[in-house]
C-alpha cells in the first residue's frame, strides 16, 4: 500500500494538451475518485499512473519511488477497466491466477491465493467457467479479483461501473467501498458521475480540459466550489449564479444586486466588473418578507422535495424547497440566502473569491 | 403495420435446400470428375460419349510417379517376370518402368515453397500488422496506402524485371527465390486481412496483460496472438493458395532445381500422349494439401471470410 504523488505531470498527444501541470497528492489507503466530464483528461491522468501512458514531463511517485518514465510491468499496480478485459481464452481462474503466474509463483500457492480471493468476492463456484457467458456482475467481480489477488501498491480503476445497468451499479460500488474498507489500499477510481464520487470517495479532485480545478473532500468541494466549473459539475441541479456587475473590497460582507443588500460571508479578496453570486438550490429560501424577489415559472417533484424555478432580474434559479410547500406557479415571490453558505465568484476566470468562509478549503486547492 | 420475423416454412426450407445442393454438385462436379479420370485407363478416360462408370485401375498414378519405355521383345525377356503390381501394370500398357518419374519432387517442391512462403508471410505480416495496429508509425497512412498500392496490378505483369533481378542475384530456379516471392506477392493482402483482424482485438486485453506483469512482447505472444488465431488461420489459408497454385511465375522462373508442381503437371502430357489419367492422378494428389488445410482451420475459416460483417 502506498501512498501516490503526481507533480507537474503533462501529457500531450501531438499539438493537443490532454493534461496540464497536475499536483496532487493521494494519501495511503484513500479512496481518491478523479472525477470530470469526458474529454476532461481524467482517464489520462489515471494512465500515467499506471504507467499505460508515460507523461511528457513531470513525475509521478507510488511509495516514494519515481515511475513516471517506467512500464506498466514494473509498477506493482492493479487496474480495473471499464469494460473489464477479461482474458477471453482464459477461465475465471485462469483470468485471476495470470498476474500471479507472471511473478514465477508455485502452482499450489497460485490456487490457494485464487481459492481465497474467490472466497472474498462470492465467485467460488464459477472458477472454472468460461469468461464469454459470465453476467456483468461476475465478470466484474472477475475483473477485481484479478486486480486484488496479488496485494499491488494501488488500485486504479477506470470507470469500472460505467457498463453496469443503474440497478446493479448501486449495488457494486457498495461492494467496492466495502471491499477498499477490508483491504485498505490505495484506489484511484476515474469517474464522470458526481453523485459516485461524492459518495464513495475519501477525496475527489475535479478535471476540467486536462486542468486540476479543485481538490479536496468531496464536502469541501461541494460547499465551497473552486471555480464556476467545479459548482456546476457537482450538484444537482448544479448551483445558481446570480450575475450581476459590481465591485467588493477586502473585509465587505455584503453585495447589491441591483438595488438590494445581500449578506456573504466577509470577503478576503477584493473584485471590481462581472461578478457571480453563487447559491446552492437547497439555501434559496421562498420568504415573502425578503426584498429580493423572483417569479415562479416552473415545479418539478421529486418526492421528499420539489425544485422551484424562479426568473429574477439576475438570472434564472432553481431552489430546492420541501414537497409539502404550497407554490402557485406565475406568483411572485421573495427570496433569501443563506449567508454563511454563499460563494462569490468573478466572470473573468470563473474563479471563486476567497473569503473568511472558504479560505481554509482554497487554501490547498 | 407491423413486422414479425416468422420461421420459414418447410416448403421455405425445402426449396432453400435444393437449392444448395444443385449448387454443391455444379461446384463439386469437375473436381469429381478429375478424380474419377485419375482412376480411369487411357481409352475410357477420352471415351465418347463419356463414361461415368468404368473399371478403375491405377494405371493413371503408376504412369504419374514412373518414367517408362515402350518395350521391345528382347527388354521383356531380358527383364522377366514383373516384381511388382506397378511392373505388372506398366506391362499391360506394353512399358517397362525405367525409373521414377519428377512428379515426387516436384510436389515436395511446393510443399517446401508453398508451405515455407506461407509461415515467413505469417510472421513479417502478424508483426507487421501488429505495428501498424498498435503503435504511432509516422506516415502510417502513406506505408499503408504503399503496401497495398503493391497489389494494384497483377504480379505477372513485373516477371521480367523480377526474372532480370533474381538472375543476378542467382535466385533463379532456387527455394529461397520462390519463397521470397510468393512472400513478397502474399505480404500486402497478409498485413491488410491482420491488421483488421488485430484492430478489433480491444486494446485493453493487452494494457491488462502489461499491468499484470508481462513485457509487451509477452503481452502480445500470450494474449493478442490466441485472440488473433481466427485471422492468422484465414490469411494463412489464402496465401497457401495462392503460393500453391501459383503458375506464371513458376513456369518463368523455375526449370530444375525449384520447379513446383504447376507447371509439371502439364509436361506429363508431352512425355508419352496424352496421358489424361496421368494429368488427372497429378491434379488429383496435388489438392490434398490445401484441402486438408483448409479442412483443419475450417472453424476459424467461417468467421474470418466474414469478418467485419458482424461486430463483437
Amino acid at each position: 500500500m502506498a501512498q501516490i504523488r503526481i507533480e507537474n505531470v503533462r501529457k500531450e498527444f501531438g499539438a493537443f494538451t490532454a493534461v496540464q501541470s497536475s499536483t496532487f497528492t493521494i494519501e495511503d489507503g484513500e479512496f481518491f475518485m478523479l472525477l470530470g466530464p469526458s474529454g476532461c483528461g481524467k482517464t489520462t491522468t489515471l494512465r500515467m499512473m499506471a504507467g499505460l501512458e508515460l507523461p511528457t514531463s513531470g513525475q509521478i511517485y507510488i511509495d516514494g519511488e519515481e515511475v513516471g518514465q517506467k512500464p506498466a510491468s514494473q509498477r506493482d499496480i492493479a487496474f480495473v477497466f471499464q469494460m473489464f478485459a477479461l482474458y477471453p481464452h482464459m477461465n475465471v481462474r485462469g483470468n485471476i491466477s495470470y498476474p500471479l503466474k507472471s511473478q514465477g509463483m508455485p502452482r499450489a500457492q497460485i490456487k490457494a491465493k485464487v481459492g481465497d480471493v474467490a472466497e472474498i468476492l462470492g465467485i467460488t463456484d464459477i472458477l472454472d467457467r468460461p469468461v464469454g457467458g459470465l453476467s456483468g456482475g461476475d465478470r466484474q467481480r472477475v475483473a477485481l479479483g484479478r486486480a486484488i489477488v496479488r496485494d499491488p501498491k494501488a488500485f486504479f480503476m477506470d470507470e469500472p461501473l460505467g457498463a453496469l445497468d443503474a440497478e446493479f451499479r448501486e449495488h457494486m460500488s457498495e461492494e467496492l467501498r466495502a471491499l477498499h474498507d477490508r483491504m485498505g489500499a490505495t484506489t484511484v477510481y476515474v469517474t464522470h458521475d458526481q453523485l459516485e464520487a461524492m459518495q464513495m470517495g475519501d477525496k475527489i479532485v475535479v478535471m476540467n480540459h486536462g486542468v486540476v480545478e479543485q481538490f479536496g473532500v468531496p464536502q469541501d468541494i461541494y460547499d465551497w466550489p473552486a471555480t464556476k466549473f467545479v459548482a456546476q459539475f457537482i450538484g444537482s441541479p448544479p448551483m445558481n449564479f446570480l450575475d450581476f456587475n459590481g465591485r467588493i473590497g477586502a473585509g465587505q460582507d455584503e453585495v447589491y444586486l441591483g438595488d438590494v443588500a445581500v449578506k456573504i460571508p466577509p470577503s478576503i479578496d477584493g473584485a471590481e466588473g462581472a461578478l457571480s453570486l453563487g447559491v446552492r438550490p437547497e439555501h434559496i429560501k421562498l420568504d415573502d418578507n425578503a426584498s429580493y424577489r423572483g417569479r415562479i415559472v416552473a415545479t418539478e417533484y421529486l418526492g421528499t422535495t420539489q425544485i422551484v424555478t424562479l426568473d429574477t432580474p439576475n438570472g434564472v434559479l432553481k431552489a430546492r424547497v420541501a414537497s409539502s410547500d404550497k407554490i402557485t406557479e406565475g406568483q411572485t415571490t421573495g427570496l433569501s440566502f443563506d449567508a454563511r453558505t454563499v460563494t462569490l465568484f468573478e466572470n473573468a476566470q470563473g474563479r471563486a473569491l476567497r473569503s473568511r468562509a472558504n479560505e481554509g478549503v482554497l487554501i490547498h486547492g | 403495420m407491423s413486422f414479425s420475423v416468422t420461421e420459414p416454412s418447410n416448403g421455405t426450407k425445402w426449396f432453400a435446400g435444393i437449392l444448395v445442393i444443385g449448387y454443391a454438385l455444379i461446384t463439386i462436379a469437375p473436381l469429381l470428375w478429375i478424380i474419377a479420370t485419375g482412376f480411369k485407363s487411357g481409352p475410357d478416360s477420352i471415351a465418347y460419349p463419356p463414361k461415368v462408370v468404368f473399371e478403375p485401375t491405377l494405371e493413371g498414378y503408376v504412369n504419374l510417379f514412373t518414367d517408362r519405355t515402350r518395350a521391345t521383345q528382347d527388354m521383356l525377356d531380358a527383364a522377366g517376370e514383373p516384381q511388382t503390381w506397378y511392373d505388372q501394370i506398366a506391362r499391360d500398357q506394353g512399358t517397362v518402368i525405367t525409373g521414377p518419374s519428377r512428379y515426387g519432387e516436384r510436389f515436395m517442391n511446393s510443399v517446401i515453397i508453398g508451405f515455407g512462403s506461407t509461415a515467413l508471410c505469417m510472421l513479417l505480416g502478424t508483426a507487421a500488422a501488429y505495428a501498424f495496429s498498435r503503435f504511432r508509425v509516422p506516415l502510417k497512412d502513406d506505408l499503408l496506402f504503399f503496401i497495398l498500392s503493391t497489389r494494384m496490378m497483377p504480379p505477372i505483369a513485373v516477371a521480367i524485371p523480377i526474372f532480370l533481378m533474381f538472375r543476378q542475384l542467382g535466385l533463379s530456379d532456387t527455394h529461397l527465390g520462390m519463397i521470397l516471392l510468393y512472400t513478397a506477392v502474399n505480404l500486402s493482402l497478409s498485413v491488410w486481412l491482420l491488421k483488421g483482424f488485430i484492430d478489433e482485438i480491444p486494446v485493453e486485453y493487452e494494457e491488462a496483460a502489461l499491468i499484470d506483469g508481462y513485457t509487451r512482447f509477452q503481452a502480445f505472444y500470450k494474449v493478442v496472438l490466441p485472440q488473433a488465431a481466427t485471422g492468422i488461420a484465414s490469411t494463412a489459408i489464402f496465401c497457401l493458395i495462392f503460393a500453391w497454385n501459383e503458375y506464371a511465375f513458376a513456369v518463368l522462373l523455375t526449370s530444375g532445381t525449384a520447379q513446383t508442381a504447376p507447371p509439371f503437371i502439364p509436361t506429363i502430357i508431352g512425355t508419352s500422349g496424352k496421358d489424361w489419367p496421368a494429368v488427372a492422378a497429378g491434379a488429383t494428389i496435388f489438392l490434398v494439401p490445401v484441402m486438408v488445410f483448409t479442412i483443419l482451420l475450417r472453424k476459424h475459416l467461417l468467421r474470418g471470410i466474414t469478418f467485419g460483417a458482424v461486430r463483437k
